[in-house]
């Protein structure tokens, strides 16, 4: 083997590398964010008591989580503009992310919430709290808390799905690898450093979600993580 | 299964292992000085008693006491802190014990059974046979008919643990020690996990097994069994020995704290 | 609908394409899970630094995406001086990425196999071997099988990321039907009609799987499942 690796040229793009970093945590975080809400919406919905709105939850749940990413992101950049819908390339992204996640994050909240037992929520309303108070202080909150690690998880996981965005153009830490190695002809140390650019976010990630986890659940904090 | 058939079958059972490691007037379980701690907390704070040959000992005392901590140091369960510990010839304190040789000495019964869920009756008891004696896959079943006949199950071979009931399944998993023909069998709470009404059938192997002259150590709440059935009664107190007596020790407590414990139950 | 422009050679095309899929998610899950059985022992095994260097491993594996991975695979072959053909690029970064996660959660099945199962076996006088082999692994297998028919899920979606490196499974030949037709809707829907398809029934085998073993340990607990998107 007579490769002898190059990591100067490579390394001396350094700001694509930066920029294409935070363009992922541009699409990483809003999508954590919306996905989120809609996740444990769609969650609430598939508990309901009405079986249309369960059933249409549950469709699309199942609909996103065996379908790939991939294709969903194509379906939305190039098949909805084939229909006369022109989004940009990050709007698309973005969107496809938001479904996607929210799909996933419904599923664990749902375990989440099916996880309460029914005598907290008889307790809670012989207390006199309204429906919609024993739905937030018994349930949600409760099932936000235990669920945290696997919503950590999943939200990891989502900022490495995001690679696959490069393939629509979405100038994220992949697609600069990909342009920088066409350009260096250095592609599999393009690669090495992004793939150590990703492990970086991923425990920058974890750490920040952990802080937050912290700061929001005092209880936990309070107990020292005691379960 | 009358209980006389049981009693003869495990006495002849007893007598045909008779090969002490120890000669016969050496204890089979010694325990001079044991201290044991988790952590900061300190369970046994110098335990020694030594058990003979044929001998059945019960142990009782309040949670916390240390017993089963006794007890599971026996089998290096657990790893003491300072102390000696003699089991039928192998020295249990050292490091370099042969655990593989101890453990076909020492059977040992626990509370929740811990039988094998993916094996039959059957092949709970023929495992240890086949894979540490090495016994052809037919004397390890022959072995496995004559101590599911001890227990009172030999209907029960090819039935699997979970549709046995909670008494069978503890019976079950004393033939399952018993198959490897042990010098000593230990006893941990073994009823206190059954229904009342299923105490019983366990009580009753266990007595015919004290019968056949198996040498046992008992830790048990059962303190009307313990006084019938023991040779030696020993109560622990705060990680201590704290009275030893023959069993009708139970009826003449010597010291307040085994009075208090007696009229307390736990 | 289906209009004009695709045609039955197109459909053929596509169906040609979902065998590929089908064939190298195979290769993943068998070479992957003879890899992460390795690497489930490993990350249990009493050696201290074969632990470290297991986790070590599985962590910066399940930190990238695989995307990269597969990229890295695709460019490291041809710095070998390889040339060999997208496929076994792609087989290679899969396995690699498959043996990673498979590993992890049959590590996890083998530690839920309860303590007093291991004391047991360890008291009747059972090797370290023994105890693996005859009462642990094979109640672990059991735990394990929910998680991994729905794993089996991931590596069939997972798949398509080997269109990228020109390997022709479906969604590459779809892409090259696309071209000739320009109907990316309908190509694109038709497409996620096949994985759909292909990996719903596989989701309800899971889970029906997991409902069974409830049901048989009478746990209540529901465990949330995450997945790779």
């Amino acid at each position: 083997m007579t490769y002898e690796f190059d990591f100067a040229s490579v390394l001396a793009n350094w700001p694509q590398f930066l920029e294409g970093a935070w363009m992922t945590i541009l699409l990483s975080f809003p999508a954590t964010v919306i996905g989120f809400v809609g996740g444990t919406l769609l969650a609430i919905g598939r508990r309901s008591d009405q079986r249309w709105l369960v059933r249409a939850c549950g469709a699309y749940v199942e609909v996103l989580r065996n379908t790939p990413l991939l294709v969903q992101v194509f379906l939305v950049f190039f098949g909805l503009a084939s229909l006369g819908f022109k989004v940009s390339a990050f709007a698309a992204a973005l969107l496809t992310l938001v479904i996607n996640v929210a799909a996933y994050t419904c599923e664990i909240m749902r375990a989440g919430m099916d996880s309460i037992h029914k005598g907290q929520i008889e307790a809670a309303e012989c207390l006199g709290l309204t429906r919609r108070q024993v739905y937030w202080h018994v349930v949600l909150r409760p099932a936000m808390e235990k669920v945290y690690p696997a919503l950590t998880s999943q939200f990891v996981l989502l900022m490495l799905a995001s690679s696959i965005t490069s393939q629509i153009s979405v100038e994220e830490l992949t697609a600069v690898a990909a342009r920088v190695q066409s350009e260096t002809f250095r592609p599999f140390e393009a690669y090495i450093l992004v793939a150590v650019a990703y492990l970086a976010l991923s425990l920058l990630m974890r750490l920040g979600l952990w802080v937050f986890g912290q700061i929001v659940f005092t209880r936990q904090r309070k107990l020292g993580n005691a379960k | 299964m009358k209980r006389e058939d049981t009693m003869n079958l495990a006495r002849d059972a007893a007598a045909q292992h008779s090969q002490p490691a120890a000669s016969p007037a050496q204890p089979v379980v010694e325990l001079k000085d044991v201290h044991k701690s988790f952590g900061s907390n300190q369970v046994l704070k110098g335990v020694s008693f030594a058990i003979p040959r044929g001998q059945v000992v019960a142990i009782i005392g309040k949670s916390g006491s240390g017993k089963s901590t006794a007890l599971r140091c026996i089998d290096r369960l657990e790893i003491i802190d300072s102390g000696t510990i003699n089991v039928c010839g192998h020295a249990v304190h050292d490091p370099a014990i042969d655990l593989r040789q101890l453990r076909q000495d020492v059977g040992i019964v626990f509370q929740s059974y811990n039988l094998f869920p993916h094996l039959t009756v059957e092949q709970n008891i023929t495992l240890a046979p086949k894979a540490v004696k090495n016994l052809p896959a037919a004397k390890a079943r022959e072995i496995a008919a004559r101590t599911l006949q001890q227990v009172g199950l030999a209907d029960k071979a090819q039935a699997y643990p979970e549709l046995l009931s909670g008494g069978q399944q503890q019976r079950v998993a004393i033939a399952r020690s018993l198959a490897m023909e042990p010098q000593v069998m230990l006893f941990d709470e073994v009823t206190s996990a059954l229904d009342p009404q299923l105490t019983g059938e366990v009580l009753r192997v266990i007595e015919a097994l004290a019968q056949g002259g198996m040498t046992m150590v008992l830790v048990t709440h059962e303190m009307e069994f313990a006084a019938r059935v023991a040779d030696t009664i020993i109560y622990m107190h705060e990680g201590k020995v704290w009275e030893t007596g023959p069993g009708d020790m139970l009826k003449n407590p010597q010291t307040a704290e085994l009075r208090d414990f007696l009229s307390h139950g736990l | 609908m289906i209009d004009g422009g695709l045609n039955s050679y197109h459909l053929q095309y596509l169906l040609f394409g979902a065998l590929w899929t089908i064939g190298l998610s195979l290769i993943a899950f068998v070479g992957g899970g003879l890899a992460g059985g390795v690497i489930a022992l490993c990350r249990v095994s009493p050696i201290k630094a074969v632990r470290w260097a297991t986790v070590a491993w599985i962590q910066i594996i399940q930190g990238t995406p695989l995307l990269v991975v597969l990229f890295l695979c695709y460019f490291g072959l041809s710095i070998a001086g390889l040339e060999l053909p997208a496929i076994v690029a792609a087989s290679i970064a899969m396995i690699v990425y498959v043996s990673a996660y498979l590993g992890e959660i049959w590590r996890g099945c083998i530690e839920s196999v309860p303590r007093t199962q291991w004391e047991a076996a360890e008291c009747l006088a059972l090797s370290r071997t023994q105890r693996m082999r005859l009462v642990v692994l094979p109640q672990a297998v059991r735990i394990a099988t929910p998680p991994t028919v729905g794993f089996m899920v991931q590596i069939v979606k997972n798949t398509s990321l080997a269109s990228i490196v020109g390997f022709i499974e479906l969604v590459r030949a779809g892409q090259l039907i696309n071209n000739s037709i320009f109907q990316p809707f309908t190509v694109y829907l038709l497409i996620a009609i096949v994985y759909f398809a292909m990996c719903y029934p596989l989701s309800v085998w899971s889970r029906k799987l997991e409902q069974r073993q409830q049901f048989g340990n009478n746990r209540g607990t529901a465990t949330p499942s995450v997945t790779t998107a």
